[in-house]
Order: C-alpha cells, then sequence, then structure tokens
C-alpha cells in the first residue's frame, strides 16, 4: 500500500517561497498567474497493515515529523495496491 | 458590527477599569475593531503599562544623546566624515520571547526583521546584530528535548533571517537555566549608522500630507501577537498558535533598500515601521508624535487573503511593512522607487488636523479614537510590590574542593561557558567586512569608514545575580558591560536595555523590576552610559513559575581607529597583570558564581560586592592600555572567576601561562570568585602598563608570565592548578554539541 502527505502552509501564512515562484512567473510571460503557494510531498510505501491501521499511524507521523503544525497542514491519501 | 460583551472585553485582555476610561475617552461604548485597537496599542507589549513609571527613573540625556527613549531607536553620536558631515549611531534592543518559544525558528526570526526595521525607519542602515538568548538546561530530563529543540530553532531563526538580510551577528551570549525552560528569552540588540542631517522620525507631519502604506501584503498574521506577548502561558496557549508570523528577509533587504532611497528624494516626511500590532500602532503613534490625525481607508491596504474584517487588518502582525507620510505632491516619487524595488505601495489615507486616528472601510468609518489618548495614555499602573521574590538561602553550605583541576574541566564543559562555535559559526559575522572583533571577543569591534573610528559593542544579563540581589545584579552587570568596552579601548556613549520579568501583578516579581531598574538606573548614571531605548518583557511564566530576573544591557562604545587587543595571549614570555588586583571574596558572595552553580550546583547568598570608582579607575587604565597598544590581550575577570579567565585567554593561540598568586583566599574562592573591578592583560611592555595603571590609581598586580602549553597557578608555593591547555580546550570546544546531541542515543 502507498501513501501520499500533502504538507502545506497554512492559508493564513505568509509563504514567501511561493511568492518568489508567482513573481518569477509573472515575470517569464505568465501575466495570468495570481498566486502561487507551494508545499512539500511524501510518497511512502508501507507493508504488512490494512488501511483502517495506516492512517491513523500515518497522522500521527504527519503531525509529529513531516509537518510543524504550528504553520503547517497536511493531508493524507491512501492508495490501495 | 458584533456587540461588545463583557466577555469579548475579557478575551481582549481588557480589564473593567480600563473598559471605563475607554468609555470615557471615545465618550462611547466602543465597537469591535476599536475595542481590538485599544487592546493591543494598551496591552503591556506596546504600552509598558506596569514599567512606566519606574522606567521614568532611567537616565537618558548626555552629551552624546541626540535621540532619547520614545522613537523607534535611540540616537548618539558617532563622530565626523571627511567632508564634515555629523553621524550618529541608531541602536535598540528588542525581545521576541513568547513567539520564540511557540515557533523557535521564525519567532528569532521575526525578532530580528523587527528590530532591524526600527533602525532603518530612523534613516540608519544596519550594520550590526548581537543576541542575548536564555534556554531551559539541554540535559533536562524533562525538558531537555523541547530545550535543545527550542535552541536550535532559534539559532537557526536568526542565522536565516541575519544571514539573508545581510548584516552581521557579531556577538551575543547564551545561558542556561532551569527557569528559562518553558520561557526561552530571544533578545536581539541591532546598531546602525546614518547621517545626523538625514535622520527620520515617526511622525505624521503636515495637514493634508499622503500617507503610503509600503511592503508586504497584508495577510492575517499575529493577530493578537501583541496582547499574546504580554499573557502568561498555559495549556490553552496551544491555541493562540496561529498567531506566529513568517518573516521574508529577502523582502526586508528590499524594504530597507527601497526606504532609504525614498528617504533621499526628500519626498518623505515621516516614516515608522509597522511591527507590533502593525497598522494600529503606526496610525496612532505617528499622528500622536505630530500631535496630528491620520484618516486612512482599508480598502487601499495590499491584502494577501481575501475576506479579511477591518478589525484583522488593522491588527495583522505581517512582517516587512512601513507606513510613511510623504510631502503632498511628491507622493509619486516615493510610489516609484517602491516600485522599482518591486513592492507594494500605496497612498491609504492623508494627514489630518484633527487628532483623530479615523479608519474606513470602503467609505464607511469602522474606527474613530483620538490619537494621542490611544498612544500615550493608556492606563498607568504603580503596582504594589514588596521584597523582590527569592527563595534562594543566604548562608554557604559547608564547601570544599578535591581537585581544582578537575573543577576548571568541570566549568570548561558547562552549558554556560562552553565554546558557543556551533552557534556563531552559523551566523554571518563578517558580512559588510567591517567585524574587527566578532564571536568570542569581550565586545564587538566594527571599523566604521565613513568616519574613520570604531564602534564597540557589549551586551550582557545575569539572571543568577539578578535573583540573588536585583539592584545589585543589575549594577554589575552595566560594570560589566563597560568593562568589556574598556578592554577593547571603548568608551560608552550610549546604552539600551530588555528588561525580561515575570509576572508584574504578582508583589515580588514587581520588587524585582523595580529594584533592578533603580540598579541599571545608578550604574548608567554613573558609568555615563545614558538609556536611549529598550524594551520591556514581562509576564515570562509558565505555569506560574517565573524566569529568573534578567535585565540584559547592551552598550555601545566608539573608539579612534586602533588594532583593538583580543582576549588571547598572543606569544611566550609576556608579562601578565592583573589589573584591579586579586579582588575581596567571601562564602556568602560565592553564591551566584559558576563555581557554585557547575560545581556545586547550587545558588545562595548575594552577587559580588562592587566599589564604581575603583571599577571606574581600572577601566580607565584599560582603556587606555588597550588604545596605546601597551598590551596584547585583555579580558575581564566575569563569570567563572580568574581561574576560568586564565583558561578563555589560552584558548585563542594555545598559549598557556605560569601564574603566582600571592593571597590569604582559600583556593576556590581565590580562583573562582567573581569580584568584578578586574581585568587580565598580558604585555611586552611591563613598565608602560605599571605606568599607566599608577596614573590612573588602578592597582596593576603581577602575577606571572604566559608561556608553552600549561596553564599553572599557585598560591604562595602551593600549586592550585596544572592543566594542558589543549586538553582543556578540547573539553570547552566539544561540549556544546554533545550536549545538543545529548537525546540522540536514546531515540536511536
Amino acid at each position: 500500500m502507498k501513501a501520499l502527505v500533502y504538507v502545506t502552509l497554512k492559508k493564513t501564512v505568509l509563504d514567501p517561497q511561493g511568492a518568489t515562484i508567482a513573481r518569477a512567473l509573472q515575470g517569464m510571460g505568465h501575466p495570468e498567474i495570481a498566486s502561487v503557494r507551494q508545499g512539500k510531498f511524501f510518497e511512502i510505501e508501507i507493508e504488512g497493515m490494512d488501511a483502517a491501521q495506516a492512517r491513523p499511524m500515518l497522522e500521527r507521523i504527519a503531525e509529529d515529523v513531516l509537518s510543524n503544525p504550528v504553520i503547517e497542514e497536511f493531508r493524507v491519501e491512501l492508495l490501495q495496491d | 458590527m458584533s456587540e461588545v460583551t463583557p466577555e469579548i472585553v475579557a478575551a481582549h485582555s481588557i480589564t473593567p477599569d480600563e473598559y471605563q476610561r475607554i468609555v470615557s475617552i471615545l465618550g462611547r461604548e466602543p465597537n469591535l475593531t476599536e475595542l481590538g485597537i485599544f487592546s493591543v496599542m494598551w496591552s503591556e507589549h506596546c504600552s509598558y503599562k506596569s514599567s512606566r513609571v519606574h522606567l521614568k527613573k532611567l537616565p537618558t540625556r548626555g552629551r552624546y544623546v541626540v535621540q532619547g527613549p520614545g522613537e523607534n531607536a535611540g540616537i548618539v553620536t558617532l563622530g565626523h566624515d571627511a567632508e564634515g558631515h555629523e553621524w550618529v549611531i541608531a541602536f535598540k534592543i528588542e525581545s521576541h520571547n513568547h513567539p520564540s518559544f511557540i515557533e523557535p525558528f521564525q519567532g528569532a526570526a521575526t525578532g530580528v526583521g523587527g528590530i532591524l526595521r526600527d533602525i532603518f525607519t530612523m534613516g540608519a542602515r544596519p550594520i550590526a546584530v548581537m543576541d542575548a538568548l536564555r534556554f531551559g538546561p539541554l540535559d533536562d530530563p524533562d525538558a531537555g528535548a523541547r530545550n535543545r529543540r527550542i535552541l536550535d530553532g532559534v539559532v537557526h531563526g536568526i542565522a536565516h533571517y541575519g544571514n539573508c538580510f545581510g548584516v552581521p551577528t557579531v556577538g551575543g551570549e547564551t545561558m542556561f537555566e532551569p527557569s528559562y525552560s518553558g520561557n526561552p528569552l530571544v533578545n536581539v540588540f541591532a546598531l546602525g549608522i546614518a547621517r545626523r542631517d538625514k535622520i527620520f522620525y515617526g511622525r505624521a507631519c503636515g495637514v493634508g500630507n499622503p500617507v503610503i502604506y509600503a511592503g508586504a501584503k497584508t495577510g492575517r498574521d499575529g493577530i493578537h501577537g501583541a496582547t499574546m506577548a504580554s499573557g502568561e502561558f498555559t495549556e490553552e496557549s496551544k491555541q493562540k498558535r496561529p498567531n506566529v508570523q513568517v518573516g521574508d528577509p529577502f523582502m526586508e533587504k528590499l524594504l530597507l533598500e527601497a526606504c532609504l532611497e525614498a528617504m533621499e528624494t526628500g519626498a518623505v516626511a515621516g516614516i515608522q515601521d509597522m511591527g507590533a500590532a502593525g497598522l494600529t500602532c503606526s496610525t496612532c503613534e505617528m499622528g500622536s508624535r505630530a500631535g496630528t490625525g491620520i484618516e486612512i481607508d482599508l480598502m487601499h491596504v495590499p491584502q494577501r487573503e481575501t475576506g479579511m474584517t477591518p478589525y484583522e487588518i488593522m491588527l495583522s502582525e505581517s512582517q516587512e511593512r512601513m507606513l510613511l507620510v510623504a510631502h503632498q505632491g511628491r507622493e509619486q516619487e516615493v510610489l516609484d522607487v517602491f516600485r522599482k524595488w518591486g513592492l507594494d505601495a500605496r497612498i491609504v489615507g492623508h494627514v489630518t488636523g484633527d487628532g483623530m486616528m479615523r479608519v474606513k472601510n470602503h467609505g464607511e468609518v469602522v474606527a474613530e479614537i483620538p490619537a494621542r489618548p490611544l498612544a500615550d495614555e493608556a492606563p498607568l499602573y504603580n503596582r504594589p510590590y514588596t521584597k523582590p521574590l527569592r527563595e534562594a538561602p543566604m548562608e554557604a553550605p559547608a564547601f570544599a574542593s578535591a581537585d581544582l583541576t578537575a573543577d576548571l574541566f568541570t566549568l570548561a564543559a558547562a552549558q554556560d561557558l562552553c565554546d558557543k562555535r556551533w552557534i556563531w559559526e552559523q551566523y554571518d559575522f563578517m558580512v559588510r567586512t567591517n567585524t574587527v572583533l566578532g564571536p568570542g571577543a569581550d565586545a564587538a569591534v566594527l571599523r566604521i569608514k565613513e568616519t574613520g573610528t570604531m564602534i564597540a559593542m557589549a551586551l550582557d544579563g545575569n539572571g543568577r545575580y539578578c535573583y540573588l540581589d536585583p539592584r545589585q545584579g543589575a549594577r554589575l552587570l552595566v560594570a560589566e558591560c563597560a568593562r568589556n568596552l574598556a578592554c577593547v579601548g571603548a568608551e560608552p556613549v550610549g546604552a539600551t536595555n530588555n528588561l525580561n520579568f515575570g509576572n508584574p501583578e504578582r508583589p515580588g516579581i514587581m520588587g524585582q523590576i523595580v529594584e533592578a531598574i533603580e540598579g541599571i538606573a545608578e550604574a548608567c548614571t554613573f558609568f555615563e552610559a545614558p538609556i536611549t531605548g529598550g524594551n520591556v518583557s514581562l509576564y515570562n511564566e509558565t505555569l506560574g513559575e517565573a524566569v529568573f530576573p534578567t535585565p540584559v544591557i547592551g552598550l555601545v562604545g566608539t573608539m579612534p581607529l586602533i588594532e583593538p587587543p583580543g582576549i588571547g595571549f598572543r606569544a611566550s614570555g609576556r608579562a601578565l597583570y592583573l589589573i584591579g588586583g586579586i579582588g575581596e571574596a567571601g562564602e556568602t558572595r560565592m553564591g551566584g558564581t559558576q563555581y557554585a552553580k557547575q560545581v556545586l550546583r547550587t545558588l545562595w547568598g548575594l552577587p559580588p560586592e562592587i566599589d564604581f570608582e575603583a571599577e571606574k579607575r581600572v577601566q580607565a587604565a584599560v582603556r587606555e592600555m588597550a588604545r596605546s597598544g601597551a598590551v596584547e590581550s585583555a579580558h575581564d575577570v566575569s563569570d567563572g572567576g580568574l581561574g576560568w579567565c586564565l583558561a578563555e585567554c589560552a584558548f585563542p593561540h594555545e598559549v598557556g601561562a605560569r601564574v603566582e598568586l600571592d593571597s590569604s583566599l582559600r583556593p576556590e574562592l581565590l580562583l573562582f570568585h567573581e569580584g568584578p573591578s578586574r581585568v587580565v592583560v598580558s604585555t611586552a611592555n611591563p613598565a608602560l602598563v605599571e605606568e599607566i595603571a599608577a596614573r590612573h590609581g588602578a592597582p596593576a598586580l603581577r602575577i606571572g608570565e604566559t608561556g608553552a602549553g600549561e596553564l599553572v597557578v599557585s598560591n604562595r608555593g602551593a600549586e592550585l592548578l596544572r592543566v594542558s591547555v589543549r586538553e582543556l580546550k578540547q573539553r570547552w570546544s566539544a561540549a556544546l554539541e554533545q550536549w545538543l546531541h545529548a537525546g540522540q542515543e536514546i531515540h536511536a
């Protein structure tokens, strides 16, 4: 089973990197780009565990390790084989 | 607009009395936006309502002072350039303690950003930063892992912001005590220079002048950060977390260049950064200082998010923003400069003559408050105080050292005294290439090309001394700062202070505050180092446990262009002198020392005594020795006493010393007492050192000479210490990383 974890800055938190990307895109001839927010993406392979067990574990990992809960939020997706 | 209920008032940390005051100022009930505005302006953080009564005792005038407290930063004079223009130094210290606990990296980073804006909003280019940091012990069985994480985040945050912005972090100090476990202290001391005729003030002058918003867009960052910074932490604080703002140092660098360039055009009448309490604070303070009013319409404020309410826009603490007042008819010049640097800049309103801070949203008035009462008539509390809180015993325990060399190794590995290279090597301390003495020196020294002179900066605090006796502790640390300046050849011209304490509503804590301020006032008056500004951080408590009272003093000095002595012995065979002599010490006065803390692991008694007159003579002598090149090294005796001072002198070039003392003090006291007014110097010209000392009336005790790779200390023929400098240095250099990695085996 494969898990996808998306970590992004909370909506209310400034994203200097995303803003820089947006400015770069606008400067490269894409005036239609209004804003960009960037984040992190994790692909995690899991063995010997079903989705019901995996999800709470992944959410704990995402909260403790993969994200900084003070300024970031995350979303976990599970892909069955 | 939603109705203001007593619950909402309480949630804004406004007391019923304060609410009545608001009603009488307005002549009516406030709406929610107005309540929010009052709550941030009247928070402890912005109004100093508990400390102001006592802050008035500080000396603020002196022959070098150009601008005292009340502006964004204090200003002292520096000197003249080749063309006859006078240059000045703008400097200030500010805390970012609470945000650094909640989110160490961003909290510390935005702390650096905030104080840099305070400097360049005066028209000065920031040229140096120092930091005073306090954390809980890294090996604490319960809080150790969190303390290590906070230290790591804070140091990275300071490095990130300072390095990206391009200002050198030239020094600082890092100390550890259990009381900082739940309340780390992050105090940032920044300094910049400007031509005196190009200083700008945060004043909204000239009725009809346009008000310009410049810099980053406004988001929902740090809403109510200022009130958060004035409330104790409880378990509920976790819910306050989204308040933390994220900084963008590259944006700040653009803002710096744009502001300085806009000022050059001559089209700017006044300017103030938006720090704590954001747009609210900058509008009402600028109006209040100039005796004018400001009217703005929030529809013109650049916004990062949609659907923001007036309340949110006014209270947002988004970083990297400035408010400017332009001369009428010249606003386009200002806007063009900001556009050139790729920054948002919009006209959001204008200066009025009615003294009101009037906020509209799409033409509709959403807040209307007299600016002066809002900015300057916050309630002042002369809070009741008692004897300063302390629980340490006065009596010394019985103690005796079996092995003084082993004690020295204990000090070398101690968190307070060990090599802080791991911290400062993450900072760019050479950028701008003016750093003559950087981290590890008694005082940082910067070359100033404009005036052909030098600036020295010293930063000190000592929570243990101040816990035992806040007044005496404060007096000692001002004296130490001045002594640090003397060691590099500089003379004090001004000072800034950061007062970090617990909850002022507790009389014992208020007693600490009052005593410490009075101690600072006495010492700053004596050493002619007027306080030109600073910061007060109260409510540094978690679950009822307050931090040790920790006033931090930053002293600025000036000096001619010289090659200042460093702390390290440079060569063998040089004569060693202890300027100031052995000093006096008793068991009671040993209780606050590093020896008591690291070797005996306890705290008692009182901090050392100090004779200001004797201190001044020592400083005058050492200053002249440093300036005249009479000494090759100079290092003051402070934390860890004479024994540790000699070790620190030996480390840089791995040059040892043979020291023979003649004292009736018992060995533990002789080596480790922390009596002030003492400086160890090494010299190739003993006659000159003795002549200078004699002329200033300072004792110059010849204690031995430098040599080889061993540090050997004896007293009246009995050997007390014999240690290989290299071995001791290895212990000292390796210690911090060992403490930082202490927890890893457990997780592995």
